[in-house]
């Protein structure tokens, strides 16, 4: 299996978060965060999702490259398998 | 507030990408998935941290999330038992203990496994009623999350942007659903639903860690919490000794053996839905951790869950306000107007409305009665502003349907291999039982939908149902434990004891009845009722421990009747005849018995704290 799950979750939550930390950026009327206890949930849960999002793909991608890189290094052989 | 939420752009955004990522990890996986082991299996050889978090989530469908929200609102913290008591101590067994047997005995299924330990007709009672039970759960999946969005309106200002009728809104959650999950299933099978499963897991906690943060914070922390609610909602074990003394309404004993025995040990231990998460790992070594690593959230996962069910009943009820202040000198009155069912409530819990005549219900005393299902989508509409709450309508979304996809698969899985290329066509090519399954998951779909349209024309069909999985579930584990623990036992002891255990659950459920409720679909259907239990809670795990205990003494007397089969045949099926897993070569950390014991202790500790 060569699909490192993190790669698309990380990627989704990376961009989940920037989405909403972008939208937190955005000048809003002035009770828009009221409901969140005037806190900018938006920015600030956004930035935690886009971090998190990062680290996931990042370790993903890294562990597809060594994956990776351990299949084009492993020994070939043209010996024929014994018992099989 | 009110019951419709305002739902910007960017919330349909979030949704949106959340179905791309989806339906891309379904068409990434089409090219890993070229065998029926990669379809069904996922090839056994996914890392055992994935297959922990999807043995988690298997079970954490919108419907336990709802529910454990709608229990800690009427029940309080006592609702942690479904965790702490009814999911660690059989999540522990069943890696310790279960798991050397499943991935060792090689079987593809949890039915097959019975065919391998007893007989073929011990496995066919197992499939059958399991691929119905799937069936049926994926249909009320769909009819649930098709509901909640037609109660939340959610898609309704869609439908009027595009100039459809709202009746539509029903209809169009039910095909969504099934179009998403028939994709992602058809091409990347099990591993698709593995995957999206663990997808699910982090939108839950994404979309519930700010959902408890604000809650708590709005209440003034966990004290403030504590001085809102009354004191039997803050503890899980005071008053246990009698069912009259606690909200649950069950005595210690009943929780004890009925919920943390019995219903626990029979789900978690032998439910193909979340042991086949377990049996894609890539060794026994991972399969064996899989469900001590799934016990880490799972212990913390009340924090999450139930803690806003709690929350919203410690908020004060919304109500119309009137407020004035000076602009440019004049005086500007502002009225906030809140729906009467919000108002009629209690906290955040609404009223109870009849689907049917829009009316508020009310009890016996003229109270409304309140609508415990709907406490966490109001939590959510309550505090998150639009943006966050595109996220936390994507966890709900998330939930339902990866719900639907574990229960499609382990049907595909049934079918595929227990029923039909045991019984219907035996030697087929591996290519054609791939064909099969993934044309399997075209039925599974079709199947799911009927059965979701089936329960808008029949009131009570999810209850009728989830008692159906407890008398089919509750007997179940006596054939297990008999059958890995006792070389004894015999094929036509498992069968028969099976029967048995559900006879002996419809018969208990026919002659009890929880107080207040009239004899039908709550129980003394028989004509004559022996007994009134006090609450439905305790009903079911009193019917649980019977159909237990009625299977277990059955098979054992009809083993010591019949003849077993020799000892040779059992080797890797019963647990003394099977070498013990060797954990000499792993560090003291990396064995499974050190988590095993960190986690016993750490569940004491919960039980004690919060007791």
């Amino acid at each position: 299996m060569n699909l490192d799950l993190r790669v698309p979750m990380g990627l989704m939550f990376l961009l989940v978060g920037v989405i909403l930390f972008a939208y937190g950026l955005v000048p809003h009327a002035a009770d828009f965060y009221a409901k969140s206890l005037d806190i900018n949930v938006n920015r600030d849960w956004g930035a935690v999702l886009a971090v998190f999002g990062l680290t996931m793909y990042i370790f993903g991608i890294r562990s597809q490259r060594r994956i990776a890189a351990k299949a084009n290094t492993a020994p070939t052989t043209t010996t024929p398998r014994r018992g099989h | 507030m009110n019951l419709i939420p305002t739902i910007g752009t960017v919330d349909w955004l979030i949704m949106l990408l959340y179905f791309v990522f989806v339906l891309g990890i379904g068409f990434a996986l089409k090219r890993y998935t070229k065998t029926s082991k990669d379809f069904f299996q996922a090839g056994q050889a996914l890392p055992a941290w994935i297959c922990a978090l999807a043995f988690l989530s298997a079970n954490l469908g919108a419907q336990e999330v709802i529910g454990m929200g709608a229990s800690g609102a009427k029940y309080g913290i006592a609702t942690s038992h479904f965790y702490w008591i009814g999911a660690i101590p059989a999540m522990i067994f069943v890696g310790i203990f279960m798991m050397p047997f499943y991935y060792g005995s090689k079987a593809r299924s949890v039915p097959e496994f019975l065919r391998l330990r007893f007989d073929e007709k011990t496995r066919a009672l197992n499939a059958c009623s399991f691929a119905m039970m799937t069936m049926f759960s994926s249909g009320i999946s769909m009819y649930a999350m098709a509901r909640l969005i037609q109660t939340l309106h959610i898609f309704d200002g869609l439908f009027y942007h595009l100039g459809l009728p709202i009746g539509w809104v029903f209809h169009f959650s039910i095909i969504l659903s099934a179009i998403i999950v028939l994709i992602y299933i058809f091409l990347g099978g099990l591993t698709s639903a593995i995957y999206n499963e663990v997808l699910q897991f982090f939108l839950i906690v994404a979309g519930f860690l700010p959902l408890v943060y604000l809650g708590l914070r709005n209440v003034g922390g966990w004290s403030g919490l504590k001085a809102a609610l009354p004191e039997t909602y803050m503890h899980s074990w005071k008053g246990m000794e009698h069912a009259s003394t606690n909200p649950l309404g069950v005595e210690v004993f009943g929780l004890a053996m009925g919920l943390g025995f019995v219903l626990s040990f029979g789900y978690w231990c032998t439910d193909f839905l979340v042991v086949q998460c377990a049996m894609a790992a890539d060794s026994e070594e991972s399969a064996r951790k899989v469900p001590l690593i799934a016990a880490i959230p799972k212990m913390l996962l009340p924090f999450l869950v139930i803690l806003p069910g709690l929350i919203a009943v410690a908020v004060v009820t919304p109500h119309n306000t009137v407020t004035e202040h000076v602009v440019n000198g004049s005086i500007v009155r502002e009225t906030t107007v809140v729906s009467p069912i919000v108002a009629q409530g209690h906290g955040l819990v609404p009223a109870k409305v009849d689907p049917v005549s829009g009316k508020m219900m009310l009890n016996a005393s003229g109270k409304p009665l309140l609508d415990y299902d709907l406490t966490v989508p109001m939590m959510l509409l309550h505090y998150f502003p639009t943006g966050l709450l595109g996220l936390g309508l994507t966890a709900l979304l998330a939930s339902f349907m990866s719900g639907m996809a574990g229960n499609v698969t382990a049907f595909n899985t049934v079918w595929t291999y227990d029923l039909y290329q045991s019984y219907i066509h035996k030697n087929g090519s591996d290519k054609h039982y791939l064909a099969v399954g993934r044309w399997t998951t075209v039925v599974g779909i079709l199947l799911s939908m009927a059965t979701a349209y089936a329960a808008t024309s029949f009131n009570n069909i999810m209850d009728t149902l989830q008692l159906v999985f407890s008398f089919v579930n509750a007997p179940l584990f006596a054939t297990f434990l008999l059958g890995m623990f006792w070389k004894r036992t015999t094929g036509h002891a498992a069968f028969v004891g099976l029967l048995s255990g559900m006879g002996g659950a419809l018969l208990h459920h026919g002659l009890t009845l929880p107080m207040q409720a009239v004899p039908g679909l709550h129980g003394g259907w028989l004509g004559v009722v022996v007994h009134h239990y006090p609450s439905d809670m305790a009903q079911n795990f009193w019917t649980a421990i019977i159909a237990f205990s009625t299977n277990f003494v059955v098979t054992i007397i009809i083993s010591l009747l019949t003849k077993p089969r020799p000892e040779s045949e059992l080797v890797g099926l019963v647990y003394s005849l099977t070498p013990k897993p060797v954990t000499t070569h792993m560090k003291w950390h990396e064995k499974p018995a050190t988590l095993a014991w960190a986690l016993l202790i750490v569940l004491v500790v919960m039980n004690f704290i919060f007791r």
